[in-house]
């Protein structure tokens, strides 16, 4: 079955391969500029891009808290920190940069490929009752029932996170 | 298979995060500071999550288990964020640097 460009799963489908255009592109952004308040730029498109396609996975309510969560909290605080300390890497010593860059690409093509086969070859057989679509009420149901263990328990986890940087970079301060 | 319906094959979404994790990986070996490894983890983070929301929608009996997972990943990631951030600072104010290179006199 192919669907036309004009039907509403043909716009689905394109609309789908730019969200996987911007998640790249992002990505190699965040990692390739100098300056890091590029990356950082770079980092909160490819998290868009996330965003889009958990949307297409069917699941909006973790498409949005992605949004919220990795492009509204985690890039703005990288931001502050990238305010705060010196923002420009300074360049590796030319002999080594080209050695180490071909190194770290083959290494990272290698992992690429290897991950990706592996995907690809095997055959994932789908589990009896494998519906798809996990709707915002199933969720909240099962995170106050079956999960509320792990759910009580990263809350801690983040009330300690919250503590501890606080303590981190209070401690410094007195120092001086 | 049309490049229209890439989207509704479990195959598409594998290769996604398996590009976002090899990104990552390049990045952490590539990046000299601290906030440029820290990115390249978050990215890593963020091909993990891809794999397991995939698994969820294609393949899992009960559809919300990989969203939970997910959910708790993005949870980790911020706490992660935040105390990495504060480490980044309390180290910027005794080097007046965050490159990886000029604190190796921490090492044990």
């Amino acid at each position: 079955m192919t669907p036309s460009l004009a039907s509403a799963e043909g716009l689905l489908g394109l609309l789908f391969l730019v969200f996987v255009l911007v998640t790249v592109a992002g990505a190699l952004i965040a990692v390739h500029t100098r300056q890091l308040i590029r990356a950082v730029a770079g980092l909160g498109l490819c998290f868009i891009g996330v965003a889009g396609l958990y949307y297409s996975l069917g699941s909006p309510f973790v498409a949005l808290m992605q949004v919220l969560i990795y492009v509204g909290a985690v890039c703005v605080t990288i931001i502050f920190a990238v305010m705060l300390a010196d923002p420009v890497e300074s360049p590796r010593p030319a002999k080594t940069a080209v050695f180490f860059g071909a190194l770290a690409i083959i290494a990272s093509a290698g992992i690429i490929w290897a991950l990706a086969t592996l995907g690809l070859r095997t055959p994932w057989k789908a589990l009896p009752g494998a519906s798809g679509q996990g709707s915002v009420d199933q969720l909240g149901v099962s995170l106050l029932t079956s999960y509320s263990m792990s759910f009580e328990l990263i809350s801690v986890v983040l009330l300690v996170a919250i503590i501890g940087s606080l303590v981190l970079a209070r401690l410094g301060r007195s120092k001086q | 298979m049309n490049i229209l319906t890439l989207g509704n094959s479990l195959d598409t979404y594998l290769v996604i995060g398996a590009v976002l994790f090899g990104i990552g990986l390049y990045g952490i070996v590539k990046r000299r500071t601290f906030i440029g490894m820290l990115i390249s983890a978050e990215l890593m983070l963020s091909g993990a999550s891809v794999n397991f929301m995939a698994f969820n929608r294609f393949l899992a009996p009960t559809p919300v288990t990989g969203q939970v997972f997910t959910l708790f990943i993005m949870a980790i990631a911020a706490a992660e964020a935040a105390i990495v951030l504060s480490i980044i600072i309390a180290v910027y104010r005794n080097y007046r640097s965050i490159e990886t290179n000029d604190v190796v006199d921490l090492k044990g």
